[in-house]
């Protein structure tokens, strides 16, 4: 049996996860590998959040936003979209694999692109096996 | 007069600079020690050895000061010992509060760091390659054992319980004296707590744009120190030279922003923080004009997680995890 990862996701709640419940209304299949936790805006991320999901066992950890200019804070999303290159290249310089962690602009209206993501994610993660961090070393 | 405080310090794995700041408090010292006893100050100043702490009945000293982190057997044994012995514990430092510089050495494996260290620095001469062991039998007879490294840097609270936290690499003596008269005077916050003004660096920096009228704008450069001389009245950050002052206590009255210096984080971080690289990351960031900045930012200094967490891998979530801490 293949391992089944445990992906955290920050969704914003205007769009992420107004994307999510589309696609449980669509009825789009996507393995039941996600957590989602609902955030005003993915601009609330503090990378403190991330490190502490990956540190607390989440194999994967997905921040969802608004794409570009549809943001219900007018910029929520650029800031995220700039803490998560300068958060990514740090968890990547102290020697943890960037790709457990995930950032997407998935509308209220892409359902099917968030079951998508979802997929692929999980997908992606299983072969990189467990996080490392689960437990200690 | 009530009796004398009995005092200690420890240095562990550290570089002896604190132990300076404390004498850089000059007379401010020569005052305290009027009410200060010195039981324990070693290896570096009393003639105390680790065995007379070791007969000291527990709960003897009533205040002690670790500087230092803590990186080997020695330390790990001393700093639990010195635990015992002492009735208030002060974490006294960057190193022994964060970790410090030497916890950087927790990004490389123990091998890659004895590699550098006793075989391939440009001064170093080892053609058999020996590296250092604890355990070693001298001439068949001579059972010689040196302190082992541990698997990581902790933190003085990862190991034992500590009463209270000072930053700085070192402590400005300023502060130190202020945390030395609040203890003599017994006017003490909760246990656990940093004994700190409260304030980031921004708000005792004199350059801080909201002391001029101005607001803080998007920064669209980003320089590096070696990349020029920055104006020495502006605030470096919204010049483009990355500073750490909003994250960071103030207890050294922005000492570095006075010689034209970013703030680097020794202080420690503002409360509320879990993890500074972490807030470093987000800070910057919220402050950099657009992606691509934040693109020419993280590709002009090469390595972001060295950068972010100078003075405190060792309380980073990550370095926590990946090998969990030995409190006990
Ligand atoms: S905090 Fe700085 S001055 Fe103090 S022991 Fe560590 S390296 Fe030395
Ligand atoms: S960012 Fe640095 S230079 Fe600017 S006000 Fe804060 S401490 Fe001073
Ligand atoms: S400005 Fe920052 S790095 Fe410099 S002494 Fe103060 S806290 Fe430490």
């Amino acid at each position: 049996m293949s391992f089944s990862p445990n992906i955290v996701g920050f969704a914003c709640q205007w769009c992420t996860y107004a994307g999510a419940d589309l696609a449980g209304n669509l009825r789009c299949k996507y393995p039941p590998t996600i957590k989602l936790i609902r955030v005003p805006c993915s601009g609330s991320v503090e990378p403190e959040y991330i490190l502490e999901s990956l540190a607390r066992g989440a194999d994967g950890v997905l921040v969802g936003g608004c794409h570009y200019g549809d943001c219900h804070y007018k910029d929520g999303n650029h800031k995220t979209s700039r803490r998560m290159t300068v958060l990514k290249k740090m968890i990547e310089d102290a020697g943890f694999d960037p790709r457990r962690f995930r950032l997407e602009w998935i509308s209220g209206a892409e359902g099917q692109r968030f079951a998508q993501v979802v997929e692929e994610f999980t997908r992606e993660l299983q072969e990189l096996g467990p996080n490392p961090l689960k437990g200690g070393a | 007069m009530a009796d004398k405080i009995k005092f200690g310090f420890l240095l562990a794995g550290g570089c002896a600079g604190c132990e300076m700041a404390l004498v850089d408090m000059s007379e401010k010292l020569v005052d305290a020690l009027d009410h200060l006893e010195v039981v324990f100050w070693a290896p570096t100043v009393a003639d105390v050895k680790y065995k007379d702490l070791e007969a000291m009945e527990d709960g003897y000293i009533d205040l002690a000061f670790v500087d230092g982190m803590v990186r080997n057997t020695e330390n790990e044994h001393t700093v639990k010992v010195l635990r015992q012995k002492s009735k208030t514990l002060v974490a006294f430092g960057a190193c022994a509060t964060l970790g410090g510089i030497a916890a950087l050495g927790d990004i490389y494996s123990k091998e890659e760091l004895f590699n550098q260290a006793y075989k391939d620095t440009f001064g170093t001469d080892n053609p058999d390659g020996i590296m250092p062991e604890p355990q070693c039998l001298w001439e068949g007879k001579y059972d010689l054992t040196l302190p082992a490294f541990t698997n990581r840097v902790s933190t003085i609270d990862q190991l034992v319980d500590v009463d209270y936290f000072v930053g700085g690499c070192p402590p400005h003596h300023d502060f130190v004296a202020q945390a030395v008269q609040a203890i003599v005077a017994g006017n003490l916050p909760a246990k656990g707590s940093w004994l700190t003004s409260g304030k980031a660096v921004c708000d005792v920096c004199k350059r801080n744009p909201a002391e001029h009228d101005q607001k803080r704008l998007p920064v669209g450069e980003v320089f590096r120190t070696i990349d020029g001389r920055p104006d020495e009245d502006k605030c470096l950050l919204q010049q483009g030279y990355i500073c750490f002052g909003p994250v960071t206590q103030g207890d050294c009255q922005a000492s570095c922003l006075n010689v034209n210096i970013p703030c680097r984080g020794c202080g420690g971080p503002i409360p509320g923080v879990k993890d500074y690289g972490a807030r470093c990351a987000s800070m910057i960031a919220s402050s950099l004009k657009d992606d691509q900045t934040a693109e020419k930012f993280v590709s002009k200094f090469n390595d972001m997680a060295k950068f972010c967490y100078r003075y405190s891998y060792s309380a980073g979530i990550l370095n926590q995890k990946l090998t969990p801490g030995r409190k006990n």
